[in-house]
C-alpha cells in the first residue's frame, strides 16, 4: 500500500543545509528499508498556475486553487504495509525537514 | 425454559458476548463493517430461533459461528457482484490458516480496542468506536449518551470505520516498543466507558449499566496483566475497582441516587475494595510520582477505608485533590476538591471556591447540584432551590434527578 506524505510549511524558504543533510539521510534510509517509492520538492504558491477546462475553453488562474497561510512544499511516495508504518516514516520526514507532514493513503 | 429465560438468555449473552464475536470477526476478516453486520444478523438469528429450538450449551460459540458462516456468506455474495474480491475471498476462505502472529497482547478485544481507540482516529470517534464495537451499545444509546444527535453519531462512527479500512489502520495491539504511548489514549476511553456505565445517561436507560462497568476492568484487567509496572493502568485499574465496589449501595429500592456520606457502607464489595487498597499500596510503595487515575484511585481509598463517613479523613482528601489540581487545573477537579473542602472548612468556604467556578461550568449539572447541596446547608433554601431546579434540568442519569428533585422538594417554603 502507498501513501503520499505532503509537506506542508508557511514560509517561503526552502530547506537549509542542515535540513537538506537530515533529509538525504531519511531519504537513504527509507530506501534501504524499501519504503522508497519517490520524493519530489515544489516551487511556491507564486509560482503556481491552475488550469480548469471543464467549459471547453481553459481558464488559467495565477496561484494556487486555494490560499492560505500553509502550503505543500514538497512529497515522499512510500510503500507502507499499514498506517503505523506511515505515521512511522512521517514522523522520521517531520523531523528531518522540520516541517508538518500530512499523512494520506493513495487508492 | 419459558420465553422470558430465553429473552434473558439473549439479553446476558449480548452483554457479554458481543465485543467477542465482533473481535474475533473483526479479526478473521478484517473490516470492522462485516465483524459488526455478522455479529448483528447472529443475534437476530438467536432471537429468532432459540425460544423454538432452545438456548445452544454454549451461546457464545454458537454466535460465533453463526455469525462467521454469516459473513463468508455475505463476502461471498459481494465477491460474485465484483471480481476485486475474488482474491480476498480465496484468503478468507482458507480455513486452516495459521493464526497471524500476534502483538505482545493475545486478547482480541484488546486487539479491537487498540484499533478502536487508534491516535489516527478524533478523540469521540475512538470512543463511539469503542462503545459500538466492544460494548455493543446502539448508535442511539452512545448519541445519547454523548448529547449528540442519532444521525452524526452514525456518520462519526461511519467515517472512522471508513478510515480504519481505506488508510489501513492495523488490527493490531502495537508493538512493545509503542505501547506505553498508545495506552494513555486506551485508558481514557476505558474511563470513559466505565464512567457511562456508572452514571448512566438517557430517560429510558438504567442508572447503572453494569455490563459497561464490567466490560471497562475487565479490559484494565486485561492492559494491567501485559503492562504491569505502568503505574496509571494500576491506577485506573484501581479507581475502577474502588468505585465500582460502592455500586450496589448507590442506588436504592426507590431508584434515587445514593450520595457517598448517605451509602450503607456494609453494602460496599469488600474483594473489590481490598483488591483496590492493595493496588493503590502497590503503586505507593514505588515512590513514583503519581498520574491521574493513580491520584483519583488514592482519593477513592481514602474514602473505602472509613468505616463511617465522620471516620473520613478528609484533610488527606483535600491534600490529594491539591496534587490533582496541580497536574490538572481543570474547573472538574477544582469542584471536586471544593466537595472535599466542604467537609473541611464548612460549606461557606467551599461555596466561595464553587461561585467561582460559575462562568465555566455553568452547563455542567454537577456544579448545580454541589451548589444546591451547600447553599441548602447554609440555609438559603430559595437559592438552593432554584440551583437544584437547574440541577435536574441538566442531569441525564435518572436516579441522579430522582435524588436531587427529593431534596429540592424537602426544603423549606422559603
Amino acid at each position: 500500500m502507498q501513501y503520499l506524505l505532503s509537506v506542508i510549511t508557511d514560509s517561503a524558504a526552502l530547506a537549509d543545509d542542515e535540513e537538506a543533510a537530515a533529509i538525504d539521510v531519511f531519504n537513504e534510509g527509507m530506501q534501504r528499508d524499501g519504503h522508497w517509492v519517490f520524493a519530489a520538492g515544489l516551487a511556491g504558491p507564486d509560482n503556481t498556475t491552475v488550469v480548469d477546462n471543464r467549459g471547453g475553453q481553459a481558464l488559467l488562474t495565477d496561484g494556487p486553487f486555494v490560499e492560505s497561510k500553509e502550503y505543500l512544499i514538497g512529497f515522499w511516495i512510500v510503500e507502507a504495509p499499514d498506517l503505523d508504518v506511515a505515521l512511522k516514516l512521517a514522523a522520521g520526514g517531520s523531523k528531518a525537514c522540520n516541517r508538518k507532514v500530512e499523512v494520506r493513503p493513495i487508492l | 425454559m419459558n420465553a422470558i429465560q430465553v429473552q434473558d438468555a439473549i439479553a446476558r449473552t449480548h452483554r457479554e458476548e458481543w465485543g467477542r464475536v465482533v473481535a474475533a470477526l473483526a479479526r478473521r476478516f478484517g473490516d470492522l463493517d462485516v465483524a459488526e453486520e455478522a455479529a448483528a444478523e447472529a443475534f437476530a438469528a438467536a432471537v429468532e430461533r432459540w425460544p423454538d429450538e432452545g438456548v445452544p450449551p454454549n451461546p457464545g460459540g454458537w454466535l460465533t459461528t453463526t455469525a462467521h458462516r454469516r459473513a463468508l456468506d455475505r463476502i461471498r455474495r459481494e465477491s460474485k457482484r465484483d471480481a476485486k474480491q475474488r482474491e480476498a475471498q480465496l484468503s478468507y476462505d482458507e480455513p486452516s490458516e495459521p493464526p497471524e502472529p500476534v502483538g505482545v497482547i493475545e486478547d482480541e478485544r484488546l486487539r479491537l480496542i487498540f484499533t478502536c481507540c487508534h491516535p489516527a482516529l478524533a478523540p469521540e470517534a475512538r470512543v463511539a468506536l469503542t462503545l459500538r464495537m466492544l460494548g455493543g451499545l446502539t448508535v442511539a444509546e452512545i448519541a445519547r449518551a454523548f448529547l449528540v444527535q442519532e444521525a452524526a453519531m452514525g456518520q462519526r462512527i461511519t467515517r472512522a470505520k471508513a478510515k480504519i479500512r481505506t488508510a489501513r489502520i492495523p488490527y493490531r495491539v502495537p508493538s512493545a516498543e509503542d505501547l506505553p504511548d498508545r495506552v494513555s489514549g486506551v485508558l481514557a476511553v476505558l474511563f470513559l466507558v466505565f464512567n457511562e456505565g456508572y452514571l448512566a445517561t438517557g430517560p429510558g436507560t438504567e442508572p447503572v449499566r453494569q455490563e459497561l462497568t464490567a466490560e471497562a476492568i475487565r479490559l484494565a484487567r486485561l492492559l494491567r496483566a501485559q503492562l504491569p509496572g505502568d503505574g496509571e493502568v494500576a491506577g485506573l485499574l484501581a479507581l475502577m475497582l474502588l468505585t465500582e465496589a460502592r455500586r450496589t449501595a448507590r442506588v436504592s429500592s426507590g431508584g434515587e441516587l445514593v450520595a457517598l456520606g448517605e451509602q450503607d457502607r456494609a453494602a460496599w464489595d469488600a474483594a473489590l475494595i481490598a483488591e483496590g487498597h492493595r493496588l493503590v499500596r502497590e503503586r505507593l510503595a514505588t515512590g513514583a510520582a503519581p498520574g491521574r487515575y493513580q491520584i483519583l484511585a488514592a482519593i477513592n481509598a481514602v474514602h473505602t477505608s472509613a468505616r463511617r463517613v465522620e471516620d473520613t479523613d478528609w484533610s488527606q482528601v483535600v491534600a490529594l485533590y491539591d496534587q490533582l489540581v496541580r497536574l490538572d487545573p481543570s474547573p472538574v477537579v477544582a469542584l471536586n476538591r471544593a466537595v472535599a473542602i466542604a467537609e473541611l472548612d464548612g460549606p461557606q468556604v467551599a461555596l466561595a471556591a464553587v461561585d467561582r467556578l460559575g462562568d465555566r461550568l455553568s452547563g455542567y449539572h454537577p456544579f448545580h447540584a454541589t451548589r444546591a447541596d451547600l447553599l441548602r446547608r447554609l440555609g438559603h433554601d430559595a437559592e438552593a432551590r432554584a440551583a437544584y431546579d437547574r440541577a435536574v434540568e441538566l442531569a441525564g442519569n435518572t436516579a441522579e434527578s430522582a435524588a436531587l428533585t427529593r431534596r429540592r422538594n424537602e426544603l423549606g417554603a422559603g
